[in-house]
């Protein structure tokens, strides 16, 4: 007998166990300069860095079933972006919003013409117009430095005219500004995806011919997601300038590219959190097997062998079956 | 003038490795519909193991090569025997991430193994030397390098055109349950393909040791070039590939001569063109 919507009528609960988690996991988030020192705030900058890397390269890829392997590029519009304004005009916010929008841009010029094709060729043509962003940032040495890339970039105070101006010289501070910005995108990012738009994303994914016929302009669609993917890669990529003081070609290269792919598929590709949760495991793996060999690369891809292999639904999926499973289900008792 | 044409032949010569290593992706491609991550890896090894019997231990130039081949071959028939097989049932994504997970093993594994840069060995007695060409000295090891790419892509036609075992795999490229159906054992024709395609990397691998420099990110740089070129010839087209593999060779000489700045650059706008204007490739009937 069916006793569950009697159980849950009495009143709204406000705090469920997935809230709480979450507003635990923020509240350490906040606590964390406390207790970890530059170091670990270093690699928590590195990890919301990725998050939101990774986040808007799933809404492309887990949403809307389209595999690129080109998000490099428009991290490192974003980077190289937010370095040229920055030093330009030293102002945080105008860095990282004009890097983050300089992206966008890109994406979109880009984006009209990757959505022509799904599938390999989808993913063969972001390929392309990464590694074209990638050789620019590698020879146009004029406007990127060359192999050198752009230095001395300013870790510029954060400043609204006729408010505030605070320094961001400590990494406990840009630690707090990176934690901000980020939680605002994931807040988007959330919204997005359950919104009405999301649900066309997926509606496109599993059919796409039913969505045609209900009138929706699948490609329309497919480079939204694909603009707010670019978005997404871009304000992380903006992130960096300020935390390395320096961008490099690197950023572009397609190996770069795999960084998110890699991230989500960790984390999982059906979940929402997937991709935060992977970007997080994808750094303790790193941070951990660095420790006994400078070999780490090998470890993760036969943990990505193996993820491939049995357990595609990532470490979310993992835990939520289990979590399911632990619970007494309703109808039980 | 003379120097255009030196160059020709110098790009004629960088076009052979290229076409070895995306001939083997092609026919991977067209037969079982996998892009291989992993086959710039393979060429990798091909060339370390090469290095080793034939630079380290002094052995036989061919016997070298050939041994590179037997051991390139193995791995590849690991990868696709207890892998990939698994998974040609689901969303080819997959296959892709999971050739992208054979990349970081065995970047890394080559590192372990053999440790960072290696000098070049010596190039064979019977393979130095110097022939003029347009007035100048062109390397003997180059012509041979262009015969040798000349002599595969003869044998490979022959092979698929001509024989029984040919026919047998162009068989199961176009129609896998049918030829499943009329008796091909297809598992084992995906098995072959996957390490004919291996070997064909490895060839290409060896054959550069006594001629460029031997490191771990070689394999990261070759696919991209491979991929440029199955792009442009036509994904699974192997004509196609030869055709491409000169296209890209032959235009890098030039362009690092003419336009160093944008030639990196260039390469890629033609894969990107060729995409989306004739996604099949230039060569497709």
């Amino acid at each position: 007998m069916d006793v569950g919507p009697v159980a849950s009528a009495g009143r709204p609960r406000i705090l469920t166990p997935g809230r709480s988690a979450i507003g635990g996991l923020i509240l350490a988030l906040l606590l964390l300069p406390l207790v970890g020192g530059q170091y670990a705030q270093y690699v928590a900058i590195q990890v919301l860095i990725l998050s939101l890397f990774a986040l808007g390269f799933n809404i492309l890829f887990g949403y809307t079933g389209l595999l690129s392997f080109g998000q490099a590029g428009f991290y490192a519009v974003g980077a190289y972006g937010c370095a040229k304004l920055l030093l330009l005009k030293p102002s945080l916010l105008f860095g990282v919003i004009g890097g983050t929008l300089l992206a966008g841009a890109a994406a979109l010029v880009l984006g009209v013409l990757c959505i022509r094709h799904t599938r390999i060729y989808f993913s063969m043509l972001t390929l392309a117009f990464g590694m074209m962003i990638f050789s620019m940032a590698l020879k146009w040495r004029d406007f990127t430095g060359g192999d050198d890339g752009l230095v001395g970039i300013p870790r510029a105070p954060l400043e609204i005219p006729g408010l505030v101006s605070v320094s961001m010289a400590s990494m406990g501070r840009y630690y707090y500004f990176v934690l901000v910005v980020s939680l605002l995108a994931i807040g988007i990012a959330y919204r997005l995806v359950h919104s009405p738009l999301g649900l066309t994303f997926q509606g496109i994914l599993d059919s796409e011919g039913r969505m045609a016929f209900t009138g929706v302009s699948v490609r329309a669609y497919r480079l939204i997601a694909f603009v707010i993917a670019g978005l997404y890669a871009g304000l992380a990529g903006a992130l960096l300038p300020a935390l390395e003081n320096t961008v490099t070609p690197p950023v572009a290269h397609w190996t770069t590219s795999a960084d998110p792919v890699l991230a989500t598929l960790l984390g999982g590709i059906q979940a929402f959190a997937g991709p935060i949760v992977g970007a997080f495991l994808f750094f303790m793996i790193k941070d951990i097997i660095v420790r006994f060999t400078e070999y780490w690369l090998i470890w993760l891809g036969i943990i990505v062998v193996v993820l491939v292999m049995g357990f595609r639904g990532g470490v979310v999926s993992l835990a939520t079956a289990r979590w399911r499973a632990l619970r007494p289900g309703r109808e039980g008792t | 003038m003379e120097t255009l044409a030196f160059q020709g032949v110098v790009g004629l010569s960088m076009a052979m490795y290229l076409w070895l290593i995306s001939a083997g992706l092609t026919i991977i491609f067209g037969v079982l519909g996998v892009i291989n991550f992993a086959h710039g890896s393979l060429f990798m090894l091909g060339a370390y193991l090469a290095f080793t019997f034939y630079g380290l231990l002094g052995w036989n130039f061919w016997l070298a090569i050939l041994l590179s081949l037997a051991g390139t071959a193995v791995v590849g028939w690991v990868m696709e025997r207890f892998f990939l097989r698994y998974l040609y049932g689901v969303d080819e994504a997959y296959q892709l991430l999971l050739t992208f997970g054979f990349v970081l093993i065995m970047d890394d594994a080559v590192k372990m193994i053999w440790g960072g840069v290696f000098r070049i060995p010596d190039i064979p007695t019977f393979l130095e030397g110097h022939w003029p060409v347009f007035g100048r000295p062109f390397p003997v090891y180059n012509a041979f390098i262009i015969a040798a790419g000349i002599v595969v892509g003869i044998v490979l036609w022959l092979g698929f055109e001509r024989t029984w075992w040919g026919r047998t795999v162009r068989a199961t490229a176009s129609d896998r349950e049918m030829a499943n159906a009329i008796g091909v054992n297809v598992p084992r024709v995906f098995s072959g393909v996957f390490m004919l395609g291996a070997m064909l990397a490895a060839l290409g691998g060896a054959l550069g040791t006594p001629v460029r420099v031997v490191s771990p990110g070689l394999g990261a740089a070759m696919i991209i070039q491979a991929f440029v070129i199955t792009v442009i010839g036509g994904l699974g087209n192997l004509k196609g590939a030869f055709v491409g593999s000169l296209i890209v060779g032959v235009l890098s000489a030039y362009g690092t001569l003419l336009f160093p700045v944008f030639e990196l650059a260039l390469i890629y706008l033609i894969m990107a063109v060729v995409l989306l204007v004739r996604p099949q490739g230039l060569f497709a009937r």
